[in-house]
């Protein structure tokens, strides 16, 4: 049932594609109703399943002389994620509301490309067989270019480009490690849970595993490959940084946990010998995870551009989240899924704030002159809409960052200690940067004057919609409801995350 | 001798002798009959009898597959090599189809005729396992192609790129020729089975490096592969569309296929130490031509120049399949021809469109085409996004199966994995510069508004390309009851 | 069982909500919140009633226990003794002055009193939990609303002294949460009692050790840095001159009549059951430190010109009674005269907490009425004379007054009493050096009150209104429970004793 979401939303792209111009509210709606439509299937798949571990949706031979097969198939991580995924789509299109309102907009254009991605999307996280998987993922890098290079903002084309090449170079790393692994285990099945029976040579696993790893962890913003991520963020028009920061980069470490560390768990032991303390790939990647952690805390600290903060935070976010899998022990793997979750849902959020609620009205995203706006006066929803999803987002308790960041803390002290502690402190570096941004940008102490002296009053903005505030609540309530009660996922994740290749989390305890 | 069995070669040869018959006849109708008639109603007649022509021989073929060599094995007849020759039939037809509106000749009966004589040297080429026959086969096709590049006379560009094709070619061809003769002369026969079998007790001399380096220039030279890839961007540039579609797509599965005929021959099983030569030869070219086509295409404004850089890279792609030199990676090599083909006929029926209306194929004539003919833009979307190796596309598939299968060719090794590395490096960077033509097309602002009118077979025939490349996409299973996968 | 201790903390936050969509309407707003202030007060007298008469045996009453996220220790559990219910009571008091004093709100009326609510139910939520996780999220909670009430209607230079307040506070509440995460790696929970269970048979020293290595001792720091902040205990305390100065007058009753509260309670409800044997090894600083927060803290309320800033300092000096006491008490005896001492010591403590909520809420409740009239500044020496125009006005601050001084016959009296009674015996020379505080004290006492209520009467008071009708009857309630506990302290101190023996008797040092 849950294989709906992508037919649904491939079906969705193609009748707004061959959409008639001329009715562009219709299609909005239309797009609206399509992405409703998925998140009930996903939603409906999720509490039907409970906390089963896989549930088979579809197989079909599809080329059998090569062992290529249409698999779908659902446990506890990806029907976690489709539900992410359809959230993500209904608040990215309510927060894209406006798109139709000018002529020769090309509304159906964007979101036939917008559902397009989320099929994609929702095809990566359904695939058991690993050449399905890989189509999908490749699927939704198109989408990614047009939204970006033609509805987008700041150095879209540059943005979009970035964003495409670095994508399609990630996958193509990741597409050499599989035709080696399919080309070893005889080339008969590409399917997932058969070819990590196979036993791979560890040598080749040696190889193969980083390759295929760092290929999804670009696409994850793992640094030092993560440049992608700020451009294409703040490039992208808001619905698309939403999905891009939200759901996209979460491909990327999906991608990691379900076909990297399953496919090649030994290539996570320890070389035999160690190089300034540095003795396997899995010390490599938590190493650059925890650097990830806090050069994007760093730099959101020093930017200027209120969307470079949230990109830049999303990186140090993605890092965490790299980290958590890396410490292969329940607890932190469980933290690593929910935080994915939880900053899927909050980036999408924070974007929405800073592209749409503020952006919109204001024209302007540099904080220097929105601390002049008196925005805490001037737009009290936006402001406060801010404080709350920023205090998610710093890890507060009683929203979803809380319970995950802690498990990963936990996961990674029990498996790299000083990486653990040097988390932490990125963490905390994540509470100043959200302050400062949410202190210059709204409730600033610079005098409303301007370069006269004169004082400026403040200024009037167009009332928030019903479509941002319905968005808003949608994000919002979910983040409270998971802070306040994490096991509604908790229960679907952790028999996932046991059921995970026994070789995976010997690694950790 | 064996005594010829005329009635089995003339089974044999039966498609070929069909384009022949009609490209005659498509002369005496225009020549004779309908000499009067205005340009564009002689073109359409000449080119629906040289569909039909084609259509016929498909229809032999696909009726009649009979596994049999032939005259001494100087043609072979298989699944693959019928299936080959259907699809070279089908690209003509197409091409064809795309040039019922051309303007630029007012010898239509002329065109079409050297058009199916180009395609009788692509069916023989296909077929051929004799070195003196793949020779006839090959000229038969470069001479009719260097005519048909001229053939817009009034286009300076035009001459120029025959006059260079020409030259290039000639002096491959005799290259190749002098190749052959030092074979024959090593070896004692003609037949590829026969140097297959002789090679096999030699020892690599000095002559034999020479006739290999010789008759891979020739080679090389017919699938545009670096370095004798010079004339392709001058060529791809100069020729009227629906010529340069015909040399990019018949002309190039053509070649290939004899190409997958003499590495079978230069590599006998025995031999296999030894023809590591003709391998490393092979591979260079693929490395080369990788990398400079996809580096050069890079730097392109016209799309036709960078149609051609993109098909040296192609070329490359294919190389490496052929360098495996097993029966599955031949297969995917011709997989891979096919799709390839058919995908660049339709890009270049695009361009022949945009060109008529703008009289430009520069970037900038692109710009806005999403606005101006959106169903046009999205078959020229599918296109690049199918030449990029984006799935669903029929290109992404193409891809996989021929990395796959040289991955696991015996002798691959470590080498091959580099190659396959870097060739999917390289499509990564290809996405750049389809994406950079899509930008136009997608992105920016049109220079003028009005729509671009495309006739309807015109319209119709791109889509149906456009259609078979999701669809093979899709369900690659559809052809593999004539080209097997995996 | 009705869970009344989750009906208090709703019952403000509900309030809240309501408040926030009474927008600008101040009289409403203000209604909401005192009907809310108000009933939370009734519930919290019947819960103070509940917990029991003396005999009780001071165990948990109103226990409420439910599963949360069993991975992380995490539980809903709620619980009160004499302490909890006592603090409760407090915070309920002393929120319901804190709005009466609020009559003239300048700006977004609901938001203000939301936020007020807001940080009411942050302080229930701290006194009734009994696991980590909950205690925290509430810690956390009150936190935000109070920077944001200083910040948004604070005096001159609120900006500055809102961040330095948030940062500080942040700090230490870091600390608690990297200890407590310790702790929770160590042992595998969170939950207070079993800590202390544990702490008291020895068992956490060992987990602790075999876990995470030597590091006990830093952990108690860490719990003790984030309390140290919160009361404050010199020399952490540099934010508090600054913020209770700058931050709007009813909000200052709050933060020193109720936040710093938190602190004592969560010395006395975390620090000394789970660390007491740590905090004995480290016992002499810790005096020092106490003993000059008491002895500098009332030095420095003698040299200020500002009468919030006396105030601001007189708190200081008042609540390092408080930390003396409690560092004094952790010394290990099981000598009956020693025990007998820490009784009395911790009775005074738990008293103390209360008496001087009380009063301090009391006193800058008059200041808030006397910078009304005077039309802003506050300087000791604006005033002079008042006895003249408004006796009331004098009178009854001046009781506030006398009961700060520790008049006996005032509950202040017996509060320090109490404490010096039990920390002679501990440490005599602590005691002796704070007596210089008790000192100091009276003299800025009573100078205060002969520089504002006496001496010459400028022209400009002449015409200073004395209390109103409805302000009289507003404060008279809190001056009443003065002299009552006063007079007749057993009506509380019987529950209190009973809490503090049950106490101590299971903690170790």
């Amino acid at each position: 049932m849950l294989a709906y979401t992508i037919y649904l939303s491939f079906a969705g792209a193609l009748v707004l594609a061959l959409w008639p111009r001329g009715r562009m509210r219709a299609a909005r709606v239309f797009a609206l109703a399509v992405a409703l439509g998925g998140l009930a299937v996903g939603l409906a798949g999720f509490v039907a399943a409970g906390s089963q571990g896989a549930v088979a949706i579809a197989d079909l031979a599809w080329v059998p002389a090569m062992g290529i097969h249409y698999t779908l198939a659902a446990d506890g991580i990806s029907r976690v994620l489709v539900l992410l995924t359809g959230l993500a789509a209904v608040a990215g299109i309510l927060f894209s509301w406006n798109i139709g309102d000018k002529e020769g907009d090309r509304a159906n254009e964007f979101f036939a490309f917008f559902l397009a991605l989320i099929g994609g999307v929702y095809g990566v996280f359904l695939s058991v067989d690993l050449f399905l998987l890989f189509v999908f993922y490749e699927i939704a890098i198109v989408p990614k270019y047009f939204l970006i290079a033609i509805w987008g903002s700041t150095r879209r084309e540059y943005g979009a480009m970035k964003l495409a090449l670095y994508s399609f170079a990630g996958s193509a790393m990741v597409l050499i490690g599989l035709l080696a692994a399919y080309a070893t285990a005889g080339s008969h099945t590409m399917n997932l849970h058969e070819l990590a029976q196979y036993p791979f040579p560890v040598s080749f696993q040696m190889w193969a595993f980083p390759l295929v790893f760092t290929g999804f962890a670009i696409l994850a913003g793992m640094w030092p490959f993560h440049t992608w991520a700020p451009t294409g963020h703040v490039a992208a028009p808001t619905a698309a940084s939403m999905l891009l920061a939200g759901v996209v980069m979460k491909l990327g470490a999906y991608g990691c946990l379900r076909v990297a560390m399953t496919l090649f768990p030994h290539g996570l032991d320890p070389w035999g010998f160690s190089f300034l303390g540095i003795g396997s790939w899995r010390t490599v990647f938590a190493l650059l995870a925890v650097i990830g952690i806090v050069y994007g805390a760093a730099v959101a600290l020093v930017q200027n551009d209120f969307k470079f903060v949230i990109g830049y935070s999303s990186v140090s976010h993605m890092g965490l989240v790299l980290l958590g899998l890396l410490t292969l022990s329940q607890i932190g793997i469980d933290g690593a899924v929910l935080q994915m979750f939880s900053h899927g849902v909050l980036a999408g959020l924070l974007f929405a704030t800073v592209g749409r609620i503020v952006y919109e009205r204001t024209h302007t995203r540099d904080l220097g002159l929105l601390s002049k706006l008196q925005l805490g006066k001037a737009m009290p929803f936006a402001a406060w809409l801010f404080v709350i999803a920023g205090m998610a987002s710093m890890g507060l308790p009683g929203f979803s960052g809380f319970v995950a960041e802690v498990q990963v803390l936990i996961g990674a002290w029990h498996a790299f200690p000083w990486f653990a502690v040097v988390a932490g402190v990125g963490i905390v570096v994540g509470v100043a940067y959200t302050w400062r941004a949410m202190q210059r940008a709204f409730f600033s102490d610079t005098p409303a004057v301007d370069s006269n002296g004169a004082a400026i009053a403040v200024p009037e903005y167009e009332p928030v919609t019903w479509a941002e505030k319905a968005g808003v609540i949608l994000l919002a309530g979910t983040s409270l409801l998971i802070g306040l009660y994490p096991r509604l996922l908790l229960d679907a994740i952790e028999p996932a995350v046991r059921a995970l290749p026994h070789a995976l989390l010997m690694g950790g305890r | 001798m064996n005594s010829m069995n005329y009635g089995n070669l003339f089974a044999i040869t039966l498609p070929e002798t069909i384009l022949e018959i009609v490209s005659l006849l498509v002369l005496i109708v225009d020549l004779g009959w309908l000499r009067k008639s205005a340009q564009a109603a002689r073109m359409a007649v000449a080119c629906w009898l040289g569909v039909l022509g084609c259509g016929g021989a498909i229809a032999w073929l696909m009726l009649h597959p009979e596994p049999v060599g032939i005259a001494g094995g100087a043609l072979a007849a298989s699944s693959l090599v019928a299936a080959a020759q259907i699809g070279i039939l089908v690209l003509s037809a197409l091409v064809l189809l795309l040039s019922v509106r051309v303007e630029f000749s007012r010898n239509p009966g002329e065109f079409v005729a050297i058009v199916l004589l180009a395609t009788t040297g692509m069916l023989l080429v296909t077929a051929a396992r004799d070195l003196l026959v793949i020779f006839v086969a090959l000229e038969l096709l470069s001479l009719s192609l260097y005519v048909l590049t001229a053939f817009a006379k009034s286009s300076a560009q035009s001459s120029e790129a025959a006059l260079k094709y020409y030259l290039f070619g000639g002096m491959s061809a005799a290259l190749m020729l002098f190749g052959f003769s030092y074979l024959y002369g090593l070896t004692g026969t003609t037949s590829l089975t026969g140097i297959a079998a002789a090679l096999a007790s030699q020892s690599v001399s000095p002559l034999l490096v020479v006739a290999l380096v010789m008759v891979a220039a020739g080679l090389g030279f017919k699938v545009a592969a670096v370095p004798f890839h010079l004339w392709a961007p001058d060529t791809y540039q100069g020729a009227p569309a629906p010529v340069t579609a015909l040399i990019a797509s018949g002309s190039k599965v053509a070649s290939f296929a004899v190409l997958i005929a003499v590495t079978g021959a230069f590599l006998p099983a025995a031999y296999a130490g030894q023809g590591a030569s003709w391998i490393v030869v092979l591979v260079w070219m693929a490395a080369g031509s990788i990398v400079l086509g996809n580096l050069a295409a890079l730097a392109q404004t016209s799309v036709r120049r960078l149609l051609a850089y993109s098909a040296i890279a192609h070329a490359g792609y294919m190389l490496l399949g052929i360098a495996a030199h097993t029966a599955q990676s031949g297969a995917a090599v011709l997989y891979y021809a096919l799709t390839y083909a058919l995908t660049t006929v339709g890009a270049f029926g695009v361009i022949a469109l945009v060109e008529r209306e703008t009289g430009s194929d520069r970037f900038d004539a692109f710009a806005g085409l999403s606005r101006r003919n959106p169903l046009l833009a999205a078959t020229m979307l599918l296109y690049l996004l199918s030449l990029a190796g984006i799935p669903p596309l029929v290109g992404f598939w193409a891809k996989f199966n021929l990395f796959a299968s040289v991955l696991r060719s015996p002798s691959a090794g470590v080498w091959g994995l580099g190659l396959v590395a870097l060739a999917l490096g390289a499509s990564a960077v290809s996405l750049y510069y389809y994406l950079q033509v899509l930008k136009r097309i997608y992105v920016a602002k049109p220079a003028q508004v009005e729509p671009i009118a495309v006739s309807s077979l015109e319209m119709a025939t791109l889509v149906l390309i456009a259609a078979a490349v999701v669809v093979l996409g899709l369900l690659p299973s559809v052809l593999s009851g004539w080209i097997p996968l995996g | 069982m009705t869970p009344w201790l989750t009906i208090v903390t709703a019952v403000p936050a509900g309030a809240a909500v309501v408040a926030l969509l009474a927008g600008n309407r101040a009289v409403a707003a203000r209604s909401v919140a005192i009907v809310a202030a108000f009933g939370s007060l009734v519930l919290a007298f019947w819960i103070w009633l509940g917990v029991g008469p003396v005999g009780s045996g001071g165990q948990m009453k109103f226990v409420e226990r439910a599963e949360w996220v069993p991975g992380l220790g995490i539980e809903y559990h709620l619980g009160v003794d004499g302490l909890g219910a006592l603090m409760v009571l407090l915070a309920a008091i002393v929120s319901l002055m804190a709005i009466a004093a609020s009559r003239k709100v300048a700006s977004q009326p609901g938001l203000y009193f939301a936020l007020i609510l807001l940080l009411e139910s942050g302080l229930f939520g701290t006194f009734t939990a009994l696991n980590f996780f909950h205690w925290f999220l509430f810690w956390e909670l009150s936190l935000i609303p109070a920077f944001f009430l200083i910040k948004l209607w604070g005096g001159e230079g609120r900006g500055p002294a809102a961040t330095q307040f948030f940062v500080y506070t942040m700090v230490g509440s870091v600390a608690l949460l990297l200890a407590f995460l310790a702790l929770f790696v160590a042992t595998g929970s969170m939950d207070f009692e079993r800590l202390a269970q544990m702490a008291a048979t020895g068992e956490l020293a060992a987990a602790i050790q075999l876990h995470l290595g030597p590091i006990a001792l830093w952990l108690a720091l860490a719990v003790l840095l984030g309390f140290a902040v919160k009361v404050p205990l010199m020399p952490f305390h540099t934010w508090l001159p600054a913020t209770y100065s700058k931050a709007p007058t009813p909000v200052t009753m709050l933060l020193t009549g109720a936040m710093s509260k938190m602190g004592v309670y969560g010395l006395l409800r975390l620090a000394l059951p789970i660390f007491g044997a740590q905090l004995a090894q480290v016992r002499t600083p810790l005096l020092v430190l106490a003993v000059l927060t008491v002895v500098a803290g009332a030095w420095a309320a003698a040299v200020q010109k500002d009468l919030k800033r006396v105030f601001a300092y007189s708190s200081v000096n008042h609540l390092g009674y408080c930390l003396l006491a409690i560092f004094a008490v952790a010394l290990p005896s099981s000598n009956a005269a020693v025990q007998l001492s820490q009784t009395a010591a911790l009775d005074g403590v738990v008293l103390q907490m209360f008496n001087h909520g009380l009063t301090a809420a009391a006193i800058f409740w008059f200041l808030s009425m006397l910078e009304e009239r005077s039309g802003g500044p506050l300087g000791v020496h604006d005033f002079g004379g008042l006895r003249k125009p408004a006796p009331v006005f004098c009178g009854l601050m001046g009781i506030a007054l006398f009961s700060s001084l520790g008049l006996p016959g005032l509950n202040g009296f017996v509060s320090e009493f109490l404490i010096f009674r039990g920390v002679f015996p501990l440490t005599w020379l602590s005691a002796t050096v704070s007596v210089l505080g008790l000192l100091i004290t009276a003299a800025v006492i009573l100078t205060v009150i002969q520089r504002v209520f006496s001496g010459p009467l400028p022209e400009r008071w002449k015409a200073f209104p004395d209390l109103t009708v409805g302000e009289r009857v507003a404060v008279a309630p809190a001056l009443l429970l003065m002299g009552v506990l006063g007079l007749a302290p057993q009506l509380v101190l019987g529950t209190v004793n009973a809490t503090v023996m049950h106490l101590l008797a299971g903690w170790r040092f």
